[in-house]
């Protein structure tokens, strides 16, 4: 019992071997002066930085506020994005309204728009939210699509004619079995949430993690700028295992999620 | 579960089906009785299934009408059961909650009757996609018939299964038709198959029925000289073969090692 409890502590901290050893790489190749301090701070000097804004609160505040904004992007985006992948799947006239609009804005890097959205709204919340919410949309718009054009339509019919229709039939067939691509389009989007954000934060931002890099970019502090480096690492990674942990729990009948690790 | 219900009886008149400008069934008249077991026979596009799905309500005819008990059939009709060729379980609910998908006000303890006539309750809290092909059928079947239908409509239900499993089924059918007193239509290309089953065999060629064939055997059938009687004629027929075809001559010489 014991043995299988150490045995699986050690495959948890496998994935952690390689971030570590960079870390470690880092650390003695900065110390030793291979890599001189005002190309890249010794990781100890980050964890200093890193304890002094944890104590005077300007941590918190700028990750709270990035999360926040993040947070926000993605629910309006992407509900935005599921209701019409939902609506265009289900209802053919509506895809041949809406898709070929949909497409060709597609088609624009959404990170182009930010000169003339900061004509319009300035350097304000609107500006990131509508960035984010922008940039999560169309990876879960085309999955939720995709999923429900996908869906076997043998089990539509069978759904038929144990007398589900409308919400019932929506809710017990089309949705659970477009679910696996609509997490695909939440996982990706969770990346371009992100990415979108740093953008935006450090372009249009008084405020957030990327305004705090720009912000110790102006006074030299390099400690500063890798600390909010890696802060999005971790953010990121901690998006990425909460829809990991969503894939788990809600596809326990598939197959390919059934593994356990 | 109550063995009193009665089987349905089927007619159809006129009936009439077309896809486009393809009529796949040209005028089709049958008569099924209550509780009667019916196969269909006939070669791949012949208008077998569409006949099938027209009495299932899952299409409607061009013209003409199938009558259920005499009632027209216009929709999908809780009395009239279909199970496919494919299990169509959704992979997504549980075994016993598939089975609910067929019972009266989704009831549990029905489903776990239906479940334990297939002789699956056992695997009533695992997910479809870990039973083998054979389970997930019975389980299709036990969703069929939980409902108490009045008639199960077949379509070519073993036809994915191997040939073990195919001969499980067959028995387990025949089997909860005996106890159940539903009629039954099943459509499948296999003439054994049809001949080991049903009380009548009608063949479908072109749109129209071109035999119908009561099968006058005991059951349970045995693969006997009587049975093989009715597989040859059934089968001659499909393949237009008459006592008057041309074989090619035997060889004069025949080796052996």
């Amino acid at each position: 019992m014991d043995n299988r409890r150490r045995r699986q502590g050690l495959r948890a901290a496998v994935p952690w071997i390689v971030p570590v050893l960079i870390i470690v790489f880092w650390h003695i190749s900065t110390t030793t002066g291979v890599v001189a301090g005002n190309i890249l701070p010794p990781p100890l000097e980050v964890v200093r930085s890193f304890i002094h804004l944890l104590e005077n609160g300007e941590l918190a505040r700028n990750v709270g506020i990035s999360t926040q904004r993040a947070v926000l992007g993605f629910l309006i985006g992407g509900s935005i994005g599921f209701l019409l992948g939902l609506i265009n799947g289900v209802w053919f006239k509506a895809e041949h309204l809406l898709d070929t609009t949909i497409q060709m804005i597609r088609n624009i890097p959404h990170l182009a728009l930010i000169p003339i959205v900061i004509l319009w709204f300035g350097i304000g919340e609107q500006t990131k939210l509508l960035l984010v919410s922008l940039g999560v949309f169309f990876p879960i718009y085309l999955n939720t699509f995709h999923g429900i054009r996908s869906l076997d339509p043998k089990l539509v019919e069978m759904g038929r004619v144990y007398g589900y229709k409308g919400v019932p039939l929506y809710f017990h067939v089309i949705l659970p079995g477009a679910l696996p691509s609509i997490l695909v389009g939440i996982r990706q989007s969770l990346g371009i949430m992100w990415l979108t954000l740093i953008v935006a934060e450090t372009v249009a931002a008084d405020s957030g993690i990327g305004y705090m890099a720009m912000n110790a970019r102006e006074f030299m502090r390099m400690d500063i700028i890798v600390l909010s480096i890696l802060l999005y690492a971790l953010l990121g990674k901690l998006s990425d295992s909460l829809a990991k942990w969503l894939e788990k729990s809600w596809l326990r009948w598939h197959p390919n999620f059934t593994r356990k690790g | 579960m109550e063995r009193t219900i009665q089987g349905a009886s089927l007619q159809t008149q006129g009936l009439e089906k077309q896809f486009g400008d393809v009529t796949v069934l040209k005028g089709m008249e049958l008569t099924v009785e209550p509780g009667e077991f019916i196969a269909v026979v006939g070669k791949s596009g012949c208008g077998k299934s569409t006949l099938l799905r027209l009495v299932a309500g899952l299409e409607m005819p061009t013209s003409g009408m199938a009558r259920l008990d005499g009632k027209p059939v216009n929709g999908i009709n809780p009395e009239a059961r279909v199970l496919f060729q494919e299990s169509r379980l959704l992979p997504w609910k549980r075994v016993i909650e598939n089975v609910r998908l067929g019972a009266p006000g989704r009831d549990r303890d029905r489903a776990l009757e239906a479940l334990r006539l297939v002789g699956l309750e056992a695997r009533a809290q695992d997910w479809p996609g870990v039973l083998s092909g054979g389970q997930q059928q019975r389980v299709a079947l036990a969703r069929a018939i939980v409902g108490h239908p009045r008639l199960l409509l077949l379509d070519e239900p073993f036809g994915a299964l191997d040939a073990l499993t195919r001969l499980d089924m067959q028995k387990l059918i025949e089997r909860l038709w005996a106890e159940q007193h539903f009629t039954v239509l099943l459509v499948t290309h296999d003439v054994s198959e049809a001949v080991a089953l049903a009380d009548r065999v009608i063949l479908v060629e072109d749109g129209r029925v071109t035999l119908d064939e009561r099968i006058a055997l005991g059951r349970p059938r045995l693969r006997d000289s009587g049975f093989a009687h009715y597989e040859n004629v059934i089968l001659k027929r499909i393949m237009n073969v008459t006592d008057d075809t041309v074989y090619p001559k035997a060889k004069e010489f025949q080796y052996s090692i």
